[in-house]
């Protein structure tokens, strides 16, 4: 790196050995020294270029293509991307948390349907639904990444306080081509439109009165099992699927048996009208098989009761949405609306009992048949009126319709009720990361109490955020 | 009778005349995919010049669309990582997953900008493979065009003699063009300027533009009125001679600030479609010129 430096001493000694005065020798060595400085200054400037540019070179990140392209890639850098923590997955944290004003209704539920999940308010025991003032309800982990060129892979961790729980970890085929996806796992089902959906991407602090009647608290369908769809080969976006499953979950019952315990089926359909408007339609059918499916009802005296369903639940669902923003920009305004409407029919047998020998009518263990249908909808709407801010009003109501409950109609007090809830909310966004909202709600799901409900509720969301479905 | 019948074969017989399908995520690249194919190839743009490309939603028509392409072409470094990812793999079409040869991304192409060194959400929005905005300086047209071309000539070999001819009488006609405008554009260098979002990165790194301030207090984040109200009082000190705004962004926050310093508030297409005149590429950096030397007059 010094020979130029070299060369030029050397020269410079070379003409100076003629006549070697003192004097000469003098200019001599401070030429040399001069020259010495201007190439030092010289080479570390360009050390620095170089090393910047080096830097550069390493910053800048190329995306590996595989393809067989005779046209060289003109940013090649890719050296950043070697070490093996690129191949983390994505990792991105939900945090959510709430405080919730409302009456106290330890044994909260929906008048004239049963409550998923049994038996849970028993000694202090506080439901998710019920937990009044300050909350943390849900912490979300999730990891997702591509496995290979076929697969990508994807798991939530879902911790509620006291249990973390698997709530979705499934894989997913990347391109079977022919428009067919594959998905198996444990996953969200595709059944209605909400149901895919995770609560931090919900437009209210809580689900519909209609998923809290079809599925429970939890407000969606999960599956363990495997899913199958299809996407038309049309302008207009036509997709129909299938799964099959464990069907352990609400409105089914884990059952200790070969084969597909639970099934459904469904259709979308969706297009454009304009730049402007886009919509989504879809119908879904969901059967599974219940045994020892146990839940709690008041007995003629008004006394607790458990009934065990064994029989077969199918539940119809259609669901359309529809989303407008000008030009189709949505950043800074837009409107959506959305509304859903189902019908489930219950058939076999149930059989009452009086676990807890408080002295029901079912002391003697009584089985007769168990028919209901029971249907409920809601519609809603958001109005995103600046980047930040955005309103919006839900309404639903459900029908508790035909219960019939056999023999143990003379046991077990049968309510007839039809459920209301209006809410109206209102939320701020500093990003696309971070939300608060405030919500009202008047609630008069349980009979002849209304429950005028507010929820401050706060969603953030960390790391790696992947694309939310439409 | 006989002529709607001939009609509806030709409408019939439309889809077979175009070999490849192409999918372009923003209209720029679904204009240069129009001018490599021609007639060989169906273009379809994903968005349009009104909307932020960083916002869209992974729509039904999206997926349909997605379905039947050949040759997805996106402008890549994270522009459509909220809505793209999703339209791909649920898709079900093979071809254009990440990684096969059906998958384009631009950026890929091109030097990239403003690579940040530090990645933290806490700077706004940020791309971490750099700026996205590549197309508005035109040599990286070319490059994109070049890497586009081979890419549709290997997808469809029987016409990969038209597409590399149709790439070369393009770029024949581009280098001109780029030479005429940096001629007209030569008294744009080191003008001072004020930019709604970092959409001209590599407009203003051709034209040696100087952005000395961005309306979004930080990339992706909403011009606030403190933040404003700060620009406003580094003009004194610092004057800069337009605001410019693409046309998806809101006009108020450069309006006001026109309006406070009597400085032209600039509206450019940014991609094709953006004005009447951003008709193709050419007419692109045509109008985008004309109304830049029209401000600093």
């Amino acid at each position: 790196m010094h020979k130029p430096f070299a060369m030029a001493a050397l020269l410079a000694a070379s003409c100076g050995a003629q006549a070697a005065t003192d004097s000469d020798l003098a200019a001599i060595r401070s030429q040399i020294d001069e020259m010495k400085k201007t190439y030092e200054q010289r080479i570390a400037s360009l050390e620095q270029k170089l090393a910047q540019a080096e830097a550069r070179d390493e910053v800048r990140t190329a995306a590996p293509v595989t393809s067989k392209s005779a046209v060289a890639e003109t940013v090649t850098g890719n050296r950043a991307e070697n070490t093996a923590s690129s191949f983390n997955p994505e990792v991105s944290l939900i945090l959510q948390g709430q405080y919730k004003d409302m009456k106290n209704g330890a044994g909260r539920g929906i008048t004239g349907f049963v409550p998923a999940g049994g038996h849970d308010h028993g000694t202090g025991a506080i439901e998710g639904i019920n937990k009044r003032g300050f909350s943390v309800d849900h912490t979300e982990l999730v990891f997702a990444a591509n496995i290979d060129p076929n697969w990508r892979g994807q798991a939530i961790i879902a911790a509620v306080d006291g249990k973390a729980e698997v709530e979705e970890a499934w894989f997913q085929s990347l391109g079977l081509g022919q428009g067919i996806g594959l998905k198996g796992g444990r996953f969200r089902s595709g059944i209605g439109y909400l149901n895919e959906q995770h609560p931090h991407t919900w437009d209210f602090a809580d689900a519909p009165l209609m998923y809290q009647a079809m599925f429970g608290t939890e407000g969606g369908y999960a599956q363990d099992g495997i899913q199958l769809k299809w996407l038309a080969p049309t302008p207009l976006f036509l997709e129909f699927g299938a799964e099959f499953g464990r069907g352990a979950n609400f409105p089914g019952s884990d059952r200790n048996k070969n084969g597909s315990g639970g099934g459904a089926v469904f259709a979308h359909l969706g297009g454009d009208v304009g730049e402007a408007n886009n919509w989504r339609a879809g119908v879904s059918y969901l059967k599974t098989s219940a045994r020892e499916r146990e839940s709690v009802f008041r007995d003629v005296g008004g006394l607790e009761a458990q009934g065990f369903f064994a029989g077969d639940s199918a539940t119809w669902l259609a669901d359309f949405v529809w989303k407008w923003a000008p030009n189709g920009n949505p950043k800074y305004q837009n409107f959506k609306f959305q509304s859903e409407y189902f019908v489930r029919r219950e058939d076999g047998n149930m059989t009452c009992k009086d676990e807890n020998a408080v002295g029901n009518a079912c002391a003697a263990e009584v089985t007769g048949t168990y028919r209901t249908r029971q249907s409920g909808w809601y519609a809603q709407g958001i109005y995103q009126f600046t980047p930040n801010w955005r309103a919006g009003l839900r309404y639903e109501q459900l029908d508790s319709g035909t219960r019939d409950f056999g023999i143990n109609a003379a046991n077990l007090a049968v309510d007839a009720y039809k459920p209301k809830k209006s809410t109206a909310m209102v939320d701020y966004s500093w990003s696309e990361f971070s939300r608060v909202r405030l919500q009202f709600a008047q609630d008069k799901s349980m009979q002849g109490v209304t429950d005028n409900q507010i929820t401050m509720q706060y969603i953030m969301s960390l790391g790696a955020h992947g694309a939310h479905k439409f | 009778m006989k002529r709607l019948f001939s009609l509806l074969l030709m409408l019939a017989a439309l889809p077979a005349w175009a070999s490849l399908n192409v999918f372009a995520t923003v209209p720029e690249w679904a204009s240069l995919a129009r001018e490599i194919g021609g007639d060989k190839v169906k273009v379809y743009s994903a968005t349009n010049a009104f909307q932020d490309p960083h916002r869209i939603e992974a729509k039904p028509s999206l997926l349909a669309q997605a379905r039947q392409a050949n040759l997805l072409v996106a402008a890549g470094a994270d522009l459509e990582i909220g809505w793209l990812p999703l339209v791909i793999r649920d898709s079900g079409n093979s071809a254009i997953q990440v990684g096969r040869p059906g998958y384009f991304e631009a950026a890929n192409y091109v030097s990239r900008l403003d690579i940040p060194t530090v990645l933290d959400r806490a700077h706004g929005d940020v791309h971490a493979a750099g700026n996205p905005h590549i197309h508005l300086d035109p040599r990286n047209v070319l490059k994109v065009g070049e890497a586009l071309a081979a890419r549709m000539a290997e997808l469809d070999a029987p016409n990969a003699a038209a597409y590399q001819a149709a790439y070369k009488l393009f770029a024949g006609k581009w280098q001109a063009a780029i030479g005429r405008w940096e001629k007209e554009a030569a008294g744009l260098r080191g003008v001072p300027v004020l930019v709604h979002h970092s959409s001209f990165v590599y407009l203003s790194a051709w034209l040696g533009l100087k952005e000395v301030g961005m309306l979004e207090p930080k990339p992706g984040v909403e011009p606030s009125s403190g933040h404003l109200g700060n620009l406003l009082a580094r003009q004194q000190s610092a004057p800069a001679k337009m605001v410019l705004r693409t046309a998806y962004n809101q006009e108020g926050p450069s309006q006001w600030i026109a309006g406070k310093t009597g400085i032209p508030a600039v509206l450019l297409p940014y991609t094709v479609g953006g004005t009447n005149e951003a008709k193709d590429l050419f007419g692109l950096f045509d109008d985008t010129l004309q109304r830049l030397q029209k401000a600093v007059r």
